[in-house]
């Protein structure tokens, strides 16, 4: 099979991006899309022109690294799957695909299709970790989880982080990323002393980066290559809502004795 | 800093803004429904129900002012999100809507900008009563239809004003188009309102939204059942009869 790509092509942050088009080589059905891309990409630099550049590791869907808007949604055709794990065999001879980056303020272009999402690094940073004291592997089952809870925690902990939420989002909101990464851990008993001021640093990091709001459209939820419920996100909307209302702690003098 | 500072600075603080204002109008919108279905009583029973309000203006202005802080709160938090998630993207993608996304989602802005520039032509036509944008044919003023109480109390003739408001077609018309245009804005707005404020799981979320595409539809079908009868005759033998003796309840009751 033969395809032909629409792809954005921008030479790096600062530089104005377009689209071009290229005529793929002969295709197998069974290649992954990525390996299209790499086929195509062997044949320009043959011509002597520049590969186009487009995000990629693990190829098996759990890293997050990869991401392209194909034909208009992030990580192709399918539902519950990433871009590395959409086959050629999804699209018909002669098709024209339609490929173009993440796009949001927050997640800047660096080359082509590859985006900086360093943003989610510092949401990550500001508060979607528990702190406890390391040191060898405490004794399973000492702390019980109920059923419910571990089912929804593992829920949340699915996110790979790949941004397809912000890029599907006609606002670029990232809430359903911050509100797995908040659910997560909010649910675990590990996660509760933390759980506001978690909330609290992760959104109001959230708001610094440039994200837009959540109006509910549900195009996170449909593009999500681990089906992320948008449950998650009025879940984190509720911890917001009681941090919010107990505002910062207040400093304690004494060494808290007092 | 204080709550309110918080709550206004952080993205999510304005939705549970939206939110609880939303709900506020929501209530408003469902009382002057039920106030208004009145006119399928008899001409007294909405005529009393006005004089009624008007005759408490602590209670009516208290309404109406705290209607305009809600209304003020709920446009101003709109814009500021509008623009910050305007500002998030700055290059679109080329092909058409967000995937995915429902597409009453995606005119929440639209529909209420216009919902609020009907409410503005509504208070001109109804509440001031400005005749001028009323429309009806030979010019009338709203002010001069009075009526009396089983009582004998003198008013306003409330139920001859919305005949003769609605007889008109293109009035009419607008207040449709309105009220298909707030049916839209609810059906989204509604379900919305509960995943802003985090009132909602697995469980309740199919129940919520099955809640707002209900009450939406039940809101639109009650305004709009108001102009539909109206335009099909109902009244119209009542305003007739005004006419031809606009002054007789009173000149006779002198």
């Amino acid at each position: 099979m033969k395809v032909s790509l629409k792809v954005w092509r921008q030479k790096n942050a600062n530089a104005a991006g377009e689209f071009k088009t290229y005529a793929s080589p002969e295709l197998n059905p069974n290649m992954s899309f990525l390996e299209m891309l790499d086929v195509v990409n062997e044949e320009l630099s043959n011509q002597g022109e520049e590969p186009i550049a487009f995000g990629h590791d693990c190829r098996e869907g759990i890293c997050g690294t990869c991401s392209l808007v194909i034909d208009g949604k992030p990580h192709g055709p399918h539902k519950g799957v990433a871009t590395c794990q959409t086959y050629m065999r999804s699209f018909s001879n002669g098709d024209r695909i339609v490929i173009e980056p993440w796009r949001a303020k927050a997640f800047p272009i660096i080359k082509d299709l590859v985006c900086d999402r360093k943003a989610f690094d510092r949401i990550q940073q500001a508060g979607g970790f528990i702190s406890v004291r390391t040191g060898s592997a405490p004794d399973a089952n000492s702390i019980p989880v109920s059923k419910e809870n571990a089912d929804l925690a593992m829920d949340a902990a699915q996110c790979i982080g790949c941004g397809a939420c912000v890029a599907a989002c006609k606002n670029a909101s990232a809430m359903l990323f911050v509100s797995a990464k908040v659910s997560h851990l909010g649910l675990m008993p590990q996660g509760q002393p933390e759980r506001y001021k978690r909330v609290k640093a992760m959104v109001d990091q959230m708001d610094t980066e440039g994200f837009g709001a959540c109006t509910v459209t549900g195009s996170c939820e449909a593009v999500c290559p681990k089906e992320i419920s948008l449950d998650f996100i009025a879940r984190m909307n509720r911890d917001y809502a009681v941090a919010l209302i107990q505002g910062d702690p207040k400093q304690v003098v004494g060494g808290g004795a007092g | 800093m204080n709550l309110l500072q918080r709550v206004w600075r952080s993205s999510l603080g304005k939705k549970y803004l939206m939110a609880l204002t939303g709900l506020a109008l929501f209530g408003f919108v469902v009382g002057h429904l039920v106030g208004n279905l009145q006119v399928f009583g008899n001409p007294e029973l909405i005529n009393s129900y006005a004089h009624f309000l008007k005759s408490k203006p602590g209670l009516l202005w208290g309404a109406r002012l705290g209607l305009l802080a809600t209304v003020a709160v709920h446009v101003g938090a709109a814009l500021a999100l509008s623009a910050a998630n305007k500002a998030a993207r700055p290059v679109a993608y080329s092909g058409g809507s967000a995937y995915g996304s429902s597409w009453r989602s995606r005119y929440m802005l639209v529909s209420g900008l216009v919902i609020m520039a009907f409410v503005v032509y509504h208070l001109l036509h109804y509440t001031v009563q400005l005749s001028p944008v009323n429309g009806v044919k030979g010019g009338l003023d709203f002010h001069s239809l009075t009526t009396r109480l089983a009582d004998g109390t003198q008013v306003q003739d409330v139920y001859a004003m919305m005949i003769h408001g609605f007889q008109v077609g293109w009035v009419s018309l607008f207040y449709l188009i309105a009220q298909a245009l707030l049916f839209i804005h609810l059906g989204h707005g509604l379900s919305s309102m509960f995943h802003s404020l985090g009132l909602r799981n697995h469980v309740w979320g199919p129940r919520i939204v099955a809640f707002a595409q209900v009450a939406s539809l039940a809101v639109f079908l009650g305004y709009a059942s108001i102009p539909v009868a109206v335009l099909t005759g109902m009244g119209g033998d009542y305003v007739k009869n005004l006419k031809k003796a606009p002054t007789t309840t009173i000149e006779t009751l002198r």
